[in-house]
């Protein structure tokens, strides 16, 4: 026994453990979980894939699509524009929410609350939204058009001025995740050391928040070149990728150079998903649970600045958000500003009815809870459910894809698998199942990531007790689990709900007459010019996000406080 | 306690468990017999917590058979096999009150509402948590929250009580006033016990026979007396209390040179091949009071060190007087007085033959003086 190992180990035969009653039902279930994900995830995909390489009539046609792409200067000088717009509103949005989540969360001025409340508020709006805020500010027509020193607002101005404000928020949140994270300790020991104000800032700070920096740049990245509301209203003769999907599906329909765009616009998307995945893994390696959380000390000049900054920001926000207000309400910009509701009898305008908001508010109905439930059982058998390695490897890789894939990219996808004859699940196409399912797909990522996220903070051994009590685990997961994990759920609810609210991607190709949405008839009154009357849906769609978001706040208070009074002590 | 006449409640054959390539348990075979209170003891990473866990059918073994009173459990899941668990976090459910908590077990066995609270109740009494009931796992002590846990275990009256680390979460004073309190339970309900723990003493003090386990393999088992006093291998004389390791080497049948002196061993160690071998004594064994050049193994030694703990000092001795041949001997508060021993000073000390241990070669070791 010197050496340890040292006897031979005698292997028996290898063992096959029983599977019990309930492994069997969860396996069942996992694998409906993973046939979901392959028909609204994989084959549609796929199908958009192969439809690049096909002629109109199905022929396979090799490359020649693509190659038609890349020898038609319209359509290749889209990638360069659509990259050029993207860089620049990354170059100045991440370095402004940088400043503002700094502000937040190092210093110590007042009124944090509402700046934050302010500066989120964009999540809430459709991208259509700013940009038509900025055609009353700086159009032909615009209060302030002369700021822009006569350049036109239609162009890579107006469209990374308007992603500019459309993603602040997103930005923003990672920021202040990654800054949230600081380790008092380090500042104590780099004050104890000697270091000044800004050596810290650069030894400290900096590296601290460095992935979540790249994060924030590539979410960035990735909103702003999948973003199809913002250039589709100030694009002008500007012609980014998001926008020729749409012209060549829509305007022309070739399908097929559709799909090739499509396939141009998954590329950066994809490369972006992988960098940022990367990046917040090692985000992750840098917590440490021992952390001490970091407190600002006051300081008068650094809090006053800090402070001007953010009103400068919010003002910003707030100046777009009550021009939208404003101009859905006057009664004939810019000639008669008096106060009038006829922007909003959507019945009279070309595109849009009162129906089309009553249909986003019944999909976001819809999304909210069978994507709740189906996220949150997947994401529970991804992480909980024992054996069967491969097939959870597999499903937890399948719930990343929707994050790389852009919506228009989507929607155009479940065309072509939906809406194949020889497809018997072409049933649902036009109908509201298919908006459900496209949007559920379309946000499962991060409501995936959300409920992984919660689980994982759920003691591992719950389920071993349980066996242990001989309690099935299906009890378990009712009883323990969900009420635990419900404010992750009511998160992810919230998330589905707003988000099938604000969406115009892929809902865009898949609505019909019957099933039209709030979001597609701004689209469509902005295009047949009716412009006061998109803004006016618009605010229709803030108002009542903000109005749901409100109640799921007060809701969630009282909820919470009843199952979760274990919470406090 | 230890039945050995009856035949085993838990039998272990031949238990192999790998993880990929890395070999956890290597071939572990162990009997356990009713009502018997066993600890798995050992280092991190030796492969304890694996054997717990495939006794409970947590993580089944790669091959090899366990059998419960009698029934060969080997593949079955965790459901149907017969025992109660407490982790080191206890997993209690947070969204569930102690009693309900108590109760999850009893209220899927189809009991009867006021069988239950009456069970729960009495288990409450037995861990000395009797008003608690109403209070959530959150606004309990973490004693508290573990007695929960152990009623929880208990409630469903398992055959088999398995602990994993119950104590290590806990602070000192809580852990000993526990390690008793546990104890004394388990004696009063005759529950057959396995505990997984790396800390010696509450092994030592608790169980009745202790598993000793390395890298995946059973060094020893034994009762703690035996463990302490007549460890089988260097790794358990080195792991289990404190131990004074010589280099040496065999001269006789019973002599053995030590650097430049020659010590006698009991005629029990004798059976060695000539050559390297470690010769063992704990610092507590080394005969210190009344020892003169006379007496039998007498060693000539410096003070090169003291170290103070409390009840006695440790000396470091040094025998050449140059650092080559050092061991640590305790010495006791009066007898510090009575020697007026101090660093520098020169003391007889004596190693009593029937306190030595002997290892064949030489061995590495974790402790050196």
């Amino acid at each position: 026994m010197s050496t340890p190992n040292a006897k031979t180990a005698t292997l028996g035969p290898a063992l096959k453990p029983k599977v019990s009653g309930e492994d069997w039902i969860m396996r069942v279930v996992l694998v409906g979980i993973a046939l979901y994900l392959l028909i609204t995830m994989v084959f549609p995909l796929y199908a958009i894939l192969s439809k690049s390489f096909q002629t109109d009539k199905g022929v396979f046609l090799g490359l020649d699509n693509y190659i038609k792409f890349f020898s038609t200067p319209a359509l290749f000088w889209s990638i360069k524009n659509s990259l050029f717009v993207t860089i620049m509103t990354c170059v100045i949005v991440v370095p402004l929410a940088f400043i503002f989540a700094y502000a937040l969360t190092r210093s110590c001025m007042p009124l944090k609350g509402l700046f934050k409340g302010i500066a989120l508020i964009p999540i809430l709006m459709p991208s259509l939204l700013p940009a038509i805020a900025l055609v009353y500010l700086f159009g032909a027509q615009g209060l302030i058009k002369g700021a822009l020193l006569g350049h036109d607002l239609y162009g890579p101005i107006g469209i990374i001025i308007g992603e500019s404000i459309y993603v602040f928020p997103h930005v923003l949140t990672i920021m202040l995740i990654a800054m949230s994270t600081a380790d008092a300790r380090l500042y104590e020991a780099s004050e104890a050391l000697g270091a000044g104000k800004v050596k810290t800032f650069f030894t400290v700070t900096l590296p601290g928040v460095r992935y979540g920096l790249v994060s924030a740049f590539f979410v960035c990245f990735t909103l702003v070149i999948t973003d199809f509301g913002v250039p589709k209203v100030l694009g002008g003769k500007f012609n980014v990728l998001a926008t020729d999907i749409y012209k060549q599906v829509v305007g022309r329909l070739d399908f097929e150079m559709g799909a090739v765009v499509g396939m141009v616009l998954l590329a950066p998307a994809v490369f972006a998903f992988f960098a940022d995945r990367i990046a917040q893994r090692r985000q992750v390696a840098l917590l440490s649970s021992r952390a001490v959380p970091y407190e600002p000390k006051p300081s008068r000049v650094f809090d006053t600045s800090m402070l001007a900054f953010c009103m400068l920001v919010g003002a910003i926000i707030l100046t777009v958000l009550g021009t939208a207000c404003f101009a859905s309400f006057a009664k004939f910009w810019p000639y008669n500003l008096s106060f009038s509701l006829n922007h909003y009898d959507f019945d009279l305008m070309d595109g849009g009815s009162w129906d089309s908001y009553f249909n986003t508010l019944e999909l976001a109905a819809w999304t909210a809870v069978i994507g709740t439930t189906v996220v949150f059982k997947g994401a529970y058998l991804v992480e909980k459910s024992k054996g069967f390695k491969i097939g959870r490897g597999i499903i937890q890789f399948l719930c990343m894809i929707p994050m790389a894939v852009p919506g228009l990219v989507l929607g155009l996808a479940y065309i072509f698998f939906f809406n194949n004859p020889d497809n018997p699940l072409g049933v649902i196409y036009h109908t509201m199942p298919i908006l459900v399912i496209c949007t559920i797909t379309h946000f499962y990522t991060v409501s995936h990531l959300t409920a992984i996220t919660a689980l994982k903070q759920m003691d591992p051994e719950f389920e071993a007790v349980s066996s242990s009590l001989k309690v099935p685990s299906y009890r378990t997961f009712f009883r323990v689990t969900v009420p635990v994990c419900l404010p992750a759920i009511l998160d992810i609810s919230m998330y589905l709900f707003v988000n099938a609210m604000t969406t115009v991607s892929a809902v865009v190709f898949l609505y019909s007459p019957d099933t039209a949405l709030a979001s597609v008839a701004m689209l469509n009154m902005d295009d047949a010019g009716d412009t006061a009357p998109a803004a006016a849906m618009g605010m229709l769609i803030v108002g009542t996000a903000a109005g749901v978001r409100l109640v799921h706040a007060i809701l969630s208070r009282g909820l919470l406080r009843r199952t979760q009074a274990w919470r406090y002590r | 306690m230890t039945d050995t006449t009856s035949s085993p409640y838990l039998k272990v054959e031949n238990i192999v468990k790998k993880f990929g390539c890395f070999t956890a348990l290597n071939n572990i075979s162990l009997e356990i017999f009713e009502s018997e209170f066993v600890c798995f003891l050992g280092p991190s990473g030796c492969g304890k917590t694996t054997l717990l866990r495939a006794i409970a059918g947590l993580d089944i073994q790669t091959s090899g058979t366990i059998k419960q009173a009698g029934k060969d459990i080997s593949t079955l899941p965790p459901s149907e096999r017969d025992f109660g668990i407490v982790f080191q976090s206890y997993a209690l459910f947070p969204n569930l009150t102690v009693h309900r908590n108590v109760a999850y077990g009893l209220e899927n066995k189809g009991m009867a509402q006021p069988d239950i609270v009456a069970r729960v109740k009495e288990l409450l009494e037995l861990v000395g948590l009797p008003d608690q009931g109403d209070k959530y796992s959150a606004q309990l002590s973490g004693g508290q929250q573990q007695r929960v846990a152990l009623a929880r275990a208990l409630a469903t009256s398992p055959g088999l009580l398995l602990l994993d680390e119950p104590l290590s979460a806990l602070d000192a004073r809580v852990r000993s006033y526990l390690r008793h309190e546990i104890k004394a339970l388990q004696h009063k309900i005759g529950i057959t016990t396995i505990m997984v723990t790396h800390d010696q003493e509450e092994a030592l003090t608790m169980a009745d026979r202790i598993v000793v386990m390395n890298h995946g393999v059973i060094e020893q088992v034994g009762t703690p007396n035996d463990i302490y006093d007549h460890p089988a291998s260097p790794f358990v004389a080195d792991f289990i209390g404190s131990m004074n390791f010589l280099n040496g080497h065999a001269a006789s049948d019973n002599l053995v040179a030590l650097g430049g002196i020659t010590i006698r061993v009991d005629n029990a160690q004798k059976a060695l091949d000539r050559g390297q071998i470690t010769v063992c004594i704990r610092p507590e064994d080394v005969a210190t009071r009344g020892v003169d050049a006379d007496n039998e193994n007498a060693i000539e030694a410096t003070v090169a060190e003291l170290e103070f703990l409390g009840s006695v000092h440790r000396a470091t001795l040094d025998i050449n007087g140059n650092g080559s041949l050092r061991f640590r001997a305790d010495f006791s508060a009066n007898l510090m007085r009575d020697l007026a021993i101090a660093e520098g000073k020169t003391v007889h000390v004596a190693f009593p033959p029937d306190r030595l241990h002997v290892f064949a070669d030489r061995v590495d070791t974790t402790q050196s003086p």
